[in-house]
């Protein structure tokens, strides 16, 4: 552990710890960012009513388009001298979003980095590639400067160039690999096609930190086959600091949220209620310790749930799900909350692969009925009908026991679902054409 | 000594069997025997072809979902109660049958049925034992 006091403080402590560091992160954006002033005097808030932890549910959120809109320095809570670098994330859509960072905000981005790379096994003997993209993207300078922290060796060596990334995983005996999870299967793919003497085994990597994307746990066992190393999930979103928000520890189920710098909600994204400890929902970040660009409750659209279960590393921090949806996806099918991602969990869970498969929601009368569709492929194709009927089955029990909703489950032949640009249309929802 | 059988996902939509058969027609293979076991949405269609492996290879090529399952063809003779003293013989082996259905023709002037076992290597053995003949792959598809 990198700092084993704040990684390991006693659950009220940090409570104690987080309420006094909202209080002042309320005051710092109130006082300092006309956005937060207007929106708090809007909803009647205002941070001297900030009496307890409870108090969250009324004080307002910060949406992405609030960041669009104050494009580029609108939300900075300090003068332009205090800030020494800027990140910008691009964004598919609309404007990007900037962010900045003073001296002190570096460091806690580098403390949380370090604490990703030891929750990660990694420590100052190991050698890290960093192959994320080095530049306005804030994974690359984002983990680069975490591992001088921890006081490992960086190899700086930024995305692409496949073949320049093994020759120096081999010549530099790089222990430890940051970058993408679908660079990482790339690498290999790369090394089957090209490079049939290479063999990842006989180097020195044993492990890597894959993020910036969403992954599953097929991409993960792909990448620990295929490369004989463990493969960590960690996350962050540049509103919020970038990567070092969370982190997988050894355990690998569910990442550790650094929750003395980030105090994490989940809420219903269709009524911004703040939802108990374990349910499934939206997660929202406030941060705590930043200076030049607090976010208070920002909405990331990303699903997933937050849990305490005595992790085995021995840390406290609360445990975030693997992220594998987004809000703007859900569904409410007969008043209940649906995400596309839980389904396509279970389909994986059942058949061990990704089938390919649609979500078709319809009413009848006043019920919402829906289908799954689901193409056989052929590992999970038999010659026998029992088989057949068995696997839906089987699926259709566990969609009632995760989601609480019966569903039709039809098994249809390869290339029946719409793809659009090569991607399976996901969910079809007839209710919305009536 | 098995028969290659060809197991075929199909939608219950109109055209869809058409469709695959049509795959096969233009690879010049020749369908000895084929059956269709249905429920509401799907269908499983089971078929002896010659030239099996380029079949499954030419179906999958067309984006068919396939199989390739060994079988045995088994004679039957052509008089009442034979095919239920089969089925009592492979009970009294304890030899489970995932399915089974009639070959299209005679051979030798006997039925031919095809069996699909769970255990196909005990049953081959438990079936000759018991003295029926086990048709071969090659009367089957005529090659
Ligand atoms: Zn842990």
């Amino acid at each position: 552990m990198f700092n084993k006091e704040s990684e390991t403080l006693q659950h009220s402590k940090l409570k104690e710890m987080q309420y006094e560091r909202m209080k002042w992160s309320l005051r710092h954006a109130y006082e300092n960012v006309p956005f937060y002033k207007k929106s708090f005097d809007d909803t009647g808030f205002h941070p001297d009513q900030f009496r307890s932890l409870d108090d969250m549910q009324r004080v307002p959120f910060l949406m992405k388009q609030d960041m669009r809109a104050n494009y580029p320095f609108g939300l900075f809570a300090v003068p332009m001298e205090k800030v020494v670098r800027l990140h910008s994330s691009s964004g598919t859509t609309g404007n990007a979003t900037v962010v900045g960072y003073t001296k002190n905000d570096l460091d806690v981005w580098g403390e949380v980095i370090a604490r990703t790379i030891a929750c990660a096994g990694g420590g100052p003997k190991d050698i890290i590639q960093v192959a994320y993209g080095y530049g306005l993207f804030t994974g690359g300078l984002g983990v680069h400067y975490g591992v001088e922290k921890i006081g490992a060796t960086v190899v700086p060596v930024s995305g692409g160039n496949t073949e320049r990334q093994l020759m120096l995983i081999k010549d530099f005996g790089t222990t430890m690999l940051a970058c993408t999870p679908s660079y990482a299967i790339n690498m290999t793919d790369y090394v089957e096609k090209n490079k049939p003497d290479f063999d990842f085994r006989k180097t020195k990597l044993r492990s890597g930190i894959f993020g910036a994307e969403p992954w599953t746990e097929q991409m993960r066992r792909e990448i620990e086959s295929r490369m004989g190393i463990d493969a960590y999930d960690i996350y962050g979103l540049s509103e919020v600091i970038g990567p070092g928000v969370s982190c997988e520890c050894s355990e690998k189920s569910g990442l550790h949220v650094f929750e003395d710098h980030f105090y994490v909600e989940v809420i219903d994204p269709e009524t911004g209620e703040i939802l108990p400890e374990g349910e499934m929902g939206e997660i929202v970040y406030t941060s705590l310790t930043k200076e030049a660009c607090p976010v208070i409750r920002y909405r990331s659209r990303d699903i997933t749930r937050l849990y305490h279960d005595g992790c085995k590393c021995g840390r406290s921090f609360i445990k975030m799900e693997k992220v594998t949806g987004r809000s703007d996806d859900m569904l409410i099918i007969r008043g209940v909350n649906v995400f596309p991602s839980q389904i396509e969990a279970v389909l994986m869970e059942n058949e061990n692969t990704e089938p390919h498969y649609q979500i078709i929601i319809d009413r009848t009368g006043a019920l919402d009925d829906i289908e799954i569709m689901v193409e056989v492929n052929e590992r999970i194709f038999s010659d026998e009908i029992k088989v057949l009927n068995q696997l839906s089955n089987r699926i259709r029990q566990r969609i009632q026991s995760v989601l609480g909703i019966s569903a039709k489950i039809t098994l249809v032949e390869p290339r029946t679902i719409a793809r659009s640009e090569g991607k399976a249309v996901r969910v079809i929802d007839k209710r919305k054409l009536k | 000594m098995n028969v290659t059988q060809l197991s075929l996902f199909l939608e219950n939509k109109p055209g869809r069997l058409q469709s695959a058969l049509k795959v096969l027609s233009e690879k010049n293979i020749n369908i000895r025997t084929l059956t269709i076991a249905e429920v509401t949405d799907f269908g499983i269609v089971r078929m002896i072809v010659t030239r099996s492996d380029e079949a499954a290879r030419a179906l999958k090529e067309n984006h068919f979902t396939c199989s390739v399952t060994e079988v045995l063809a088994i004679e039957i003779d052509d008089v009442p109660g034979a095919l239920s003293r089969a089925l009592e013989t492979f009970n009294k082996h304890h030899l489970n049958i995932e399915y089974m259905y009639a070959f299209t023709e005679k051979i030798d002037d006997k039925a031919v049925m095809i069996f699909r076992f769970d255990d196909i290597e005990t049953a081959k053995k438990a079936l000759i034992d018991e003295g029926y003949h086990i048709v071969k792959k090659t009367e089957i598809i005529g090659e």
